[in-house]
């Protein structure tokens, strides 16, 4: 379970975080939509620790992600995020990219780590690209390349920050389909997105953010077919 | 000028001497780049520390590397130090000085690797729960040693060509070195040193081709 108490947070001036509050149980697949600015890539970094936050709590199955005394990096493991930006690692291939992490942080040995790193890579439908170095693969790949390197840590929790905002069109399905699947299978996602359709369709709870605030929160037929707040109303009526 | 008679074969019948010079040279070249590279990877990483006095020692370091004399370097290395009772042998005076001017350059050039990979690279790497450490070993430090590979060519070949500067300390089984014993015994200085300039040529175009193959065997990407 993801518990976020109050949290706020400041880039210098601006407060980006306005006291956010969402719990996200087990299996749920909660998508956070919103404009630009709106502070929701800002709360996905600041679950996984890669951004402190100013106040508040956020706690992953009952670990406070910013105290002082939580080791990081072994929390990382059990939390999966997979950036707008895939950030392949460009000096690996496919399969090297996906099993770095098994056998540099969990100490897997190669044999072990391949063979999920295979088993995942076909999930994502990339089981024919094992020796392609990122440079040969299209964004939609390299991004579904990603996701199945964060799969291959077996996280508890998936964290998915507009992965397909910087796809091509006409690759933007793919990776969707992607994330779909990881739904169906009942992986725990925290999904920020622009992507209505797609909120729609898979997830339990959609919540859009303004101006960091978390203004409405609710099933997707609710949100989408009969929102309460005035904002989520604009917003809504000017994406559609 | 033109009084002088060319005794080539006197000079060719000490090739051989000579050649196991270059092979000295090459010695010191190669050890004072593997050992510069590790330097330079750790005033790479103190460079990018937190801590000041760290950030101080590294940049000293290359600013003196970089803007003195590599033959002030190798004199420190020597008679600098000998002034308070440190004596090394002539052969680990110019390792020293070589590496240390290598350190300082391949330093330089390693910062520069550094700003093109994007700061990204190492938040993936976090994010898939790595340490900071972790994430530079196996993320930044390969792409970095890619983008500075060329200019590592380089630092390589002054180093072969940095040797030659160890005869102001005494060094004399260097290419360089035996070249100038070899002329004091035979007084052929033309035919001699332009055998061991061919010789320097000869090496320093082989690392360069050399490199060119390696590189297009290890970056296949």
């Amino acid at each position: 379970m993801i518990e976020i108490q109050n949290v706020h947070k400041s880039f210098g001036q601006l407060e980006v975080l306005k006291g956010i509050d969402l719990t996200v149980e087990k299996g749920e697949v909660v998508t956070v939509i919103g404009g630009s600015g709106s502070g929701k890539s800002t709360l996905l970094t600041c679950i996984n620790g890669l951004e402190p936050i100013d106040s508040g709590k956020i706690l992953v199955d009952g670990v406070e992600v910013h105290a002082k005394s939580t080791n990081l990096n072994k929390l990382r493991q059990k939390i999966g995020i997979v950036f707008q930006q895939w950030n392949a690692f460009p000096h690996l291939n496919v399969l090297e990219n996906v099993t770095l992490a098994p056998r540099k942080v969990l100490g897997m040995g190669k044999a072990e780590a391949e063979a999920i790193a295979e088993k995942q890579l076909k999930h994502v439908g990339l089981g024919d690209k094992l020796s392609t170095y990122p440079s040969r693969l299209s964004g939609g790949q390299q991004q579904r390349m990603a996701i199945a390197r964060a799969l291959a840590m077996s996280p508890d929790y998936m964290l998915f920050d507009e992965v397909t905002s910087a796809l091509d069109p006409q690759l933007v399905g793919e990776v969707l389909e992607t994330l779909k699947m990881l739904a169906e299978e009942g992986m725990t996602m925290i999904c920020v997105t622009h992507e209505m359709a797609f909120a729609r369709d898979v997830s339990n709870r959609v919540a859009y953010f303004h101006k960091g605030i978390m203004a409405e929160i609710g099933a997707p037929e609710q949100i989408f077919g009969d929102p309460q707040h005035p904002e989520t109303k604009k917003f809504l009526a000017s994406v559609r | 000028m033109f009084g002088y008679t060319f005794q080539w074969n006197q000079a060719l019948a000490r090739l051989p001497k000579m050649l196991d010079g270059a092979v000295v040279t090459m010695e010191v070249a190669v050890l004072s780049m593997l050992i510069g590279i590790a330097f330079a990877i750790l005033l790479t990483l103190l460079r990018l520390s937190g801590s000041r006095p760290l950030r101080a020692i590294a940049t000293g370091w290359v600013e003196i590397a970089r803007n003195t004399p590599a033959l002030f370097q190798i004199y420190m290395a020597h008679f600098g130090v000998a002034s308070f009772g440190i004596h090394f042998s002539p052969f680990i005076s110019l390792l020293i000085g070589i590496t240390f001017n290598n350190a300082g350059y391949l330093a330089e050039n390693f910062r520069g690797a550094l700003k093109a990979i994007p700061d990204t690279q190492t938040r993936a790497g976090r994010s898939l729960g790595m340490s900071q450490l972790q994430a530079f070993r196996y993320i930044i430090l390969p792409q970095m040693l890619r983008i500075s590979f060329l200019p590592m060519t380089n630092q390589m070949v002054w180093a072969v060509l940095m040797t030659s500067l160890g005869v102001t300390v005494g060094m004399n089984s260097d290419l360089y070195g035996v070249t100038q014993d070899l002329n004091a015994l035979t007084f052929r200085t033309f035919e001699l040193f332009a055998i061991a300039g061919v010789i320097f040529y000869i090496i320093t175009k082989a690392i360069t081709l050399s490199a060119r193959l390696i590189a297009a065997r290890l970056f296949r990407y």
